[in-house]
């Protein structure tokens, strides 16, 4: 083993809802997460894509033991997170911190930027000194690119795009090892995103962090991971080398989700008759037999109604959920 | 004559800080049966060019110029005379389809409202009308969907359902701001292919909203990009996509994350923030950003078309 922070195996979280009335009530059980496994290296990029209701974000929280799995476990350095007192789990969250989706709700509008960004290090520091403090806000500023002479404003002052760097800064200032990015661009302007993806990269680079970046579509995720892992209600349908997914994916729901991103060329984009997927995804509450997507997917057969597909391993080290993941050849770019 | 032809639209808003300029001097016109995009980063005057021309500003908003919807000056109208061709002739599809329908109604109730008041159909024609309608837009079991409420449905099911409503009046001119924004990707190519298949089948002109030149490039013949209420470029998709001349275009386009090509070099962001509208700096407002600024840029650019229809507003295009 050498230098893995992170191995989370067969994690699962279920939701118990109930319904109807004292008498005749009901509890269902939603599994956001069923299964999930996946190993994460130092400096490593993990790249989460799946449509709303998939579970990423349910994932994204039991990795920082936010919620607690009913199976499975977290093991961080080596250390199961749910098996660690309250003392001792605060002070491994040093190392692990969150970036949201949403900017400006992230932030507190009544605390100015200085106050935001060195929250965690008076929580974690109390007795710190001021200077310090400054010092370190100021450091982090410049590395996100905020201009050090901001300290004092609020976040309303700022654009969305200052805000998320604003959230990447607040994540950095305890030099954690891991940062979870749960949709950290989803919400901005295409020319906007390009800026913050380009700012966790190169932000990685230097202080080889890994990072779990968490989107619903496929395009944004190829620029940053090294491993993507396609998720489909709670369980994981395909965990793969970047260069691989994109060229030759192993799982119909991953083509689809690659045949999903709209070309900016509009000769192509007339020619592509495909319609992809129909339908929405099921409802976690009725999720179906077998094989979840089998009702999606152009390439059912009868064992995928019966059968749950186990993640296995395929000779080219990816992994994939599909019975017909060996006869089936998903190339890009190919036609039919 | 055009069916819409806008010109030298003005929208502010007054604001406890000042005034701020949503949209500046805007032109442009839209034939019957053309689908033509308005794309720009989010406050580039893009809705509330639309909202002005529907009436549909808010209180504060105040809009100056001319939106002629086939000859008629829309912003001359009163409201009761705007709600002859709102509903009617022009429709709009909301961005977000969880707050643009009523919760408490059902859908058959909400749906059916506007062309029984306009066109005045008897109630069980004009929900066969919509089941019509829901089934064409491949809607699984219309009849029964439409006696739900919106809860009862996914947000893609939602925003088809405002895509159908969008339909039923069979509009001449239906506007859609961002209908995919709030969408799945796999969703939103449902969404996306049910426009254009509306467009084959009817003849209404489209006027699509979107921050993303990529949904864009498969719909719509014309293209006007926005960069703090202005237009800055203006042409058929051909001319915007394979030779923008615009820098902010150009910029957009390198922006978009494709698959289809190689990413050795990483992204490409245009740099900085969209300016603050409270205060827009002289000249080009696009100077600040520009990778290609040089000195003339303290003037502000004419928008200059060349011979077949190319619109657009930098010095670097013009011919020396």
């Amino acid at each position: 083993m050498t230098d893995r922070i992170m191995r989370v195996q067969d994690l699962s979280v279920h939701f118990k809802l109930r319904e109807g009335g004292l008498l005749r009530s009901k509890t269902h059980t939603i599994k956001a997460v069923d299964g999930v496994s996946f190993d994460l290296d130092a400096g490593e990029t993990l790249g989460i894509v799946g449509e709303s209701g998939c579970g990423k974000s349910t994932l994204a929280r039991a990795l920082l033991a936010l919620i607690k799995p009913n199976r499975g476990r977290v093991l961080w350095l080596g250390e199961d997170l749910n098996k660690l007192d309250e003392e001792a789990l605060r002070k491994k969250r040093q190392d692990m911190q969150i970036v949201f989706q949403d900017p400006l709700a992230a932030l507190n509008p009544r605390l100015t930027v200085r106050a935001i960004i060195a929250e965690p290090l008076w929580t974690f520091f109390p007795k710190i000194a001021r200077v310090q403090v400054d010092e370190r806000v100021r450091g982090v500023m410049k590395m996100v690119g905020l201009l050090p002479n901001q300290v004092n404003r609020y976040p309303h002052e700022f654009s969305a795009g200052q805000c998320q760097r604003i959230g990447i800064a607040r994540a950095l200032i305890l030099n954690p090892k891991l940062i979870i990015c749960d949709e950290p661009v989803s919400a901005l302007d295409v020319s906007i995103q390009a800026q913050i993806v380009n700012l966790l990269k190169d932000l990685q680079k230097k202080l080889n962090l890994s990072l779990v970046f968490i989107a619903h579509d496929l395009s944004v995720v190829k620029h940053i991971s090294d491993r993507v892992m396609v998720m489909y209600l709670g369980r994981a349908m395909e965990l793969s080398r970047r260069d691989h997914l994109y060229k030759k994916p192993l799982h119909p729901y991953t083509n689809a989700l690659i045949k999903a991103v709209p070309v900016p060329d509009p000769k192509l984009a007339r020619a592509a008759i495909d319609r992809g997927l129909t339908g929405d995804m099921p409802s976690p509450l009725d999720s179906p037999s077998g094989c979840v997507f089998h009702s999606r997917c152009p390439f059912l057969i009868k064992r995928c109604q019966l059968e749950v597909p186990a993640l296995r391993r395929m000779e080219s080290g990816d992994w994939v959920a599909c019975h017909r993941a060996e006869e089936l050849d998903l190339t890009i770019g190919k036609s039919g | 004559m055009a069916l819409l032809e806008v010109k030298n639209l003005d929208v502010g808003f007054d604001t406890p800080e000042g005034e701020v300029h949503a949209v500046n001097h805007l032109d442009f016109s839209l034939e019957a049966g053309e689908a033509l995009a308005l794309v720009g980063e989010s406050g580039s005057g893009k809705t509330q060019t639309v909202m002005a021309i529907l009436g549909l500003l808010a209180e504060n908003g105040h809009v100056s110029g001319q939106a002629l919807f086939k000859g008629k000056d829309l912003l001359q109208l009163n409201t009761s005379e705007l709600n002859q061709h709102r509903g009617n002739e022009i429709e709009m599809i909301f961005q977000d389809p969880m707050t643009s329908l009523n919760p408490y109604l059902r859908l058959d109730k909400q749906m059916i409202e506007v062309v029984r008041h306009h066109r005045g159909l008897k109630k069980a024609e004009a929900i066969a009308k919509a089941v019509e309608i829901l089934r064409a837009l491949h809607i699984p079991d219309p009849s029964r969907i439409i006696r739900q409420f919106p809860h009862e449905l996914s947000g893609g099911m939602r925003q088809k359902v405002m895509v159908a409503m969008g339909l039923l009046s069979e509009p001449e001119l239906l506007i859609a701001d961002e209908p995919t924004a709030a969408l799945d990707v796999t969703v939103q190519v449902q969404v996306t292919h049910l426009m254009g298949a509306l467009r084959e089948n009817s003849n209404a002109a489209i006027m699509l909203i979107s921050h993303d030149l990529g949904i864009v490039a498969g719909l719509c013949e014309r293209v006007l990009v926005m960069y703090a209420g202005e237009a800055v470029e203006c042409g058929s998709v051909e001319q915007i996509y394979y030779d923008p001349k615009h820098p902010y275009t150009q910029g957009l386009l390198n922006s978009i994350p494709r698959l289809d090509q190689p990413d050795e070099k990483g992204l490409k962001a245009i740099p900085g923030n969209p300016p603050n509208l409270l205060n827009l700096p002289g000249g080009c407002k696009f100077r600040d950003r520009c990778p290609k600024a040089f000195d003339a840029c303290s003037e502000k650019p004419p928008m200059q078309a060349d011979e077949d229809g190319h619109a657009y507003r930098c010095f670097l295009g013009i011919p020396a």
